[in-house]
């Protein structure tokens, strides 16, 4: 194909000065700069046409020093773009009032994005060629783009109060706009409607300190205020992960536990049955016959069950060593109830004696039972060395304790961001309480 | 491509087709509107000087779409009170055509879909165009302020123009151009600047491309 039509000349920036105060003015965005605000008197000027007319002078006296100065130049996914306008744009209403700041970014071949600021928090917005659909979103009113639910956060009618700089548009100090913002962080979808047209663009949160990298700004930028709507939460993802990770402690600890209890001896080293009969005055204790106990301090469990019916017994008893006399005392009730409405209570007990040293040792053993009882059947068992799982259940139930904190703490972070949100939620009495709960615990 | 030349009716300079189904086309030099007869070139009128415009796109720019290589071949420039926007023509080595728009420098590609029903819209209403949800984003009144280089109809002789934009959320584009007694409708896409792989672009002062 030829190529000879095609000329290399140079589009050169375009300079003006002042109609107002006769300050030059070098614009930056060549053609596309509609109007251009003269940086000493700070006149709005129509730089689409020729006779350079002002359309606006400016009234106020208080100048506004951007935080990014006009000219910078930064990068952002690879592209160059140079700031070329500034605005500051706020809201008004009855009982509030608010500003944030925009940038115009510039690349006389990618075109314009813009960077917005509000109390240290940026986004990085580009103007979208697609519109989104409507949905809802978290129970409220939402638009989808890129298979992302937006869910409404607010909306305003915002004026321009302050610019420098140009703009490819009439700019007009006093112009407002209805604006909407639809979050699903990191990314804001906002709409901005004017004379029955919207636009629509995505924002995307930056820290303030990648806006520095990007422009290789001296110092520090300021730090973020409060949080804002689409910024990321510390803890998103993470009470999922806190779940799962539970669960897969959960499972090396049942695991654990397994292999624990199936090194366990458990062993049966005596069974004896015996019959309580009451008798008035009568010393109803009586010892058993000695028993082995092998292993180093193991744990020793001593199980009964008795044969009764709307009835109960009363075992006082004590493990003890026969050569040393090392004394063991526990007791233990069984009651069994059974009336139309089901029953009661249980014909069986047990006592876990953990940390028993090796030896030889008898049970004494002292029944009671209501005056007059008739003469009742009951059984002792001693077994050495046998599975325990109450740690299990106490481990799980502490390991329940980081994912429910985690859960909180993202619930409140969602709570103060959408605190700020015009569709604020109403916060549940239980969030509340556990709210409580866990900001008493202190952050970390 | 064959490249027929003939000379200018008006100045006498070679005016060379780049696509052999130009209708019309302007001669460098003199700026006259050149259409095309069977047996020769008629001129028709003249281009008032183009307005100072920053499309990075010129006559002759190349890219590639869809693994298909173009040229920028002609183009209509309309203005309105929010600013203007260029309509390139361009040409793929299949001899095909389409449109390229750079509006503020986003850009999106359109062909003219023959013998569409056009749908009966207002601002913000929706339709269903090619079996997609369209959402109308625009409706402009438009300036004509120009014409350059080949075009594959007769256009010199506009006014003012109404267009309508529609959108859809994966980024198909559909624009209705009213300036016919049938209105004229285009379906396409909005395309980025780097996916277009563009070649003989204009240079601007301070900026490599």
């Amino acid at each position: 194909m030829s190529t000879t039509l095609v000329s290399q000349s140079l589009v050169k920036a375009k300079s003006l000065s002042c109609p107002n105060c006769g300050t030059p003015i070098e614009l930056r965005g060549f053609a596309h700069t509609l109007s251009a605000v003269c940086p000493s008197c700070l006149s709005i000027l129509d730089a689409s046409n020729p006779e350079l007319q002002i359309l606006q002078t400016y009234q106020g006296k208080e100048r506004i020093e951007p935080k990014i100065p006009l000219g910078s130049r930064g990068t952002f996914n690879g592209t160059v773009y140079e700031l070329i306008g500034f605005e500051q744009r706020s809201v008004q209403t009855p009982d509030d009032y608010f500003s944030w700041d925009e940038y115009l970014l510039f690349n006389p071949y990618k075109g314009f994005r813009y960077i917005s600021e509000y109390c240290g928090h940026w986004n990085v917005i580009r103007v979208q060629s697609r519109v989104p659909y409507p949905t809802t979103a978290r129970g409220r009113r939402g638009w989808v783009l890129d298979a992302r639910k937006f869910a409404a956060f607010d909306a305003m009618q915002a004026a321009t109060s302050y610019v420098i700089g140009e703009f490819p548009w009439q700019v007009r100090l006093g112009e407002t706009a209805a604006c909407e913002d639809f979050i699903a962080p990191p990314y804001m979808l906002s709409s901005e409607t004017t004379a029955g047209e919207t636009t629509w663009s995505l924002g995307e949160y930056w820290e303030g300190s990648k806006i520095w990298q990007a422009f290789r700004l001296p110092g520090k930028p300021p730090s973020p205020q409060g949080i804002f709507a689409n910024q990321v939460s510390p803890y998103a993802g993470k009470t999922g992960a806190a779940w799962r990770m539970w669960l897969w402690f959960n499972v090396a600890l049942f695991t654990l536990m397994t292999i624990f209890n199936l090194t366990k001896a458990n062993k049966e080293v005596f069974h004896d049955e015996y019959s309580y009969a009451y008798f008035k005055n009568h010393d109803t204790s009586f010892v058993t016959p000695a028993f082995q106990l092998d292993g180093v301090n193991k744990n020793v469990e001593v199980r009964f069950h008795a044969d009764i019916r709307n009835d109960w017994i009363y075992l006082s008893m004590a493990l003890i060593n026969d050569e040393t006399g090392q004394t063991f005392d526990f007791a233990r009730e069984v009651s069994y109830y059974v009336d139309s409405d089901g029953s009661e209570g249980n014909r069986d007990n047990r006592v876990v004696i953990p940390s028993v040293p090796a030896g030889r040792y008898y049970l004494r053993i002292e029944p009671e039972m209501v005056t007059g009882a008739l003469s009742t059947r009951y059984e002792i068992s001693v077994r050495r060395d046998v599975p325990i799982y109450s740690y299990f259940w106490i481990a799980a139930a502490l390991l329940l304790i980081p994912p429910i904190v985690t859960w909180f703490r993202s619930n409140q972070f969602e709570a103060r961001r959408w605190r700020e949100s015009d569709y604020r939620p109403v916060d549940s009495p239980v969030m509340k309480i556990a709210g409580g709960i866990i900001e008493s615990l202190g952050d970390d | 491509m064959s490249a027929p030349t003939s000379n200018c009716p008006n100045c006498g300079a070679p005016v060379t087709f780049r696509w052999s189904s130009a209708i019309q086309t302007t001669c460098e030099f003199c700026h006259s509107i050149l259409i095309r007869t069977d047996l020769d070139l008629k001129k028709v009128g003249e281009v008032a000087d183009l307005p100072a415009d920053a499309s990075p796109i010129q006559i002759g720019t190349e890219g590639v779409l869809d693994n298909k290589g173009f040229v920028v071949i002609g183009r209509i420039i309309y203005e309105y009170e929010q600013g203007g926007w260029n309509e390139w023509h361009i040409v793929f080595n299949d001899n095909s055509n389409a449109w390229l728009s750079d509006a503020e420098l986003e850009y999106d590609v359109s062909w003219l879909a023959p013998q569409h029903q056009i749908p009966v819209i207002g601002r913000g209403s929706e339709c269903i165009l090619a079996n997609r949800a369209y959402t109308v984003t625009s409706i402009t009144k438009a300036h004509y302020k120009g014409v350059q280089g080949e075009l594959p109809f007769e256009y010199w002789d506009k006014s003012d123009v109404a267009f309508a934009d529609l959108r859809t959320p994966t980024g198909e584009f559909a624009t209705i151009d009213y300036s016919e007694k049938t209105p004229l409708l285009f379906l396409g896409r909005s395309v980025e600047f780097d996916d277009l792989h563009f070649k003989n672009l204009r240079l601007f002062e301070g900026w490599t491309s």
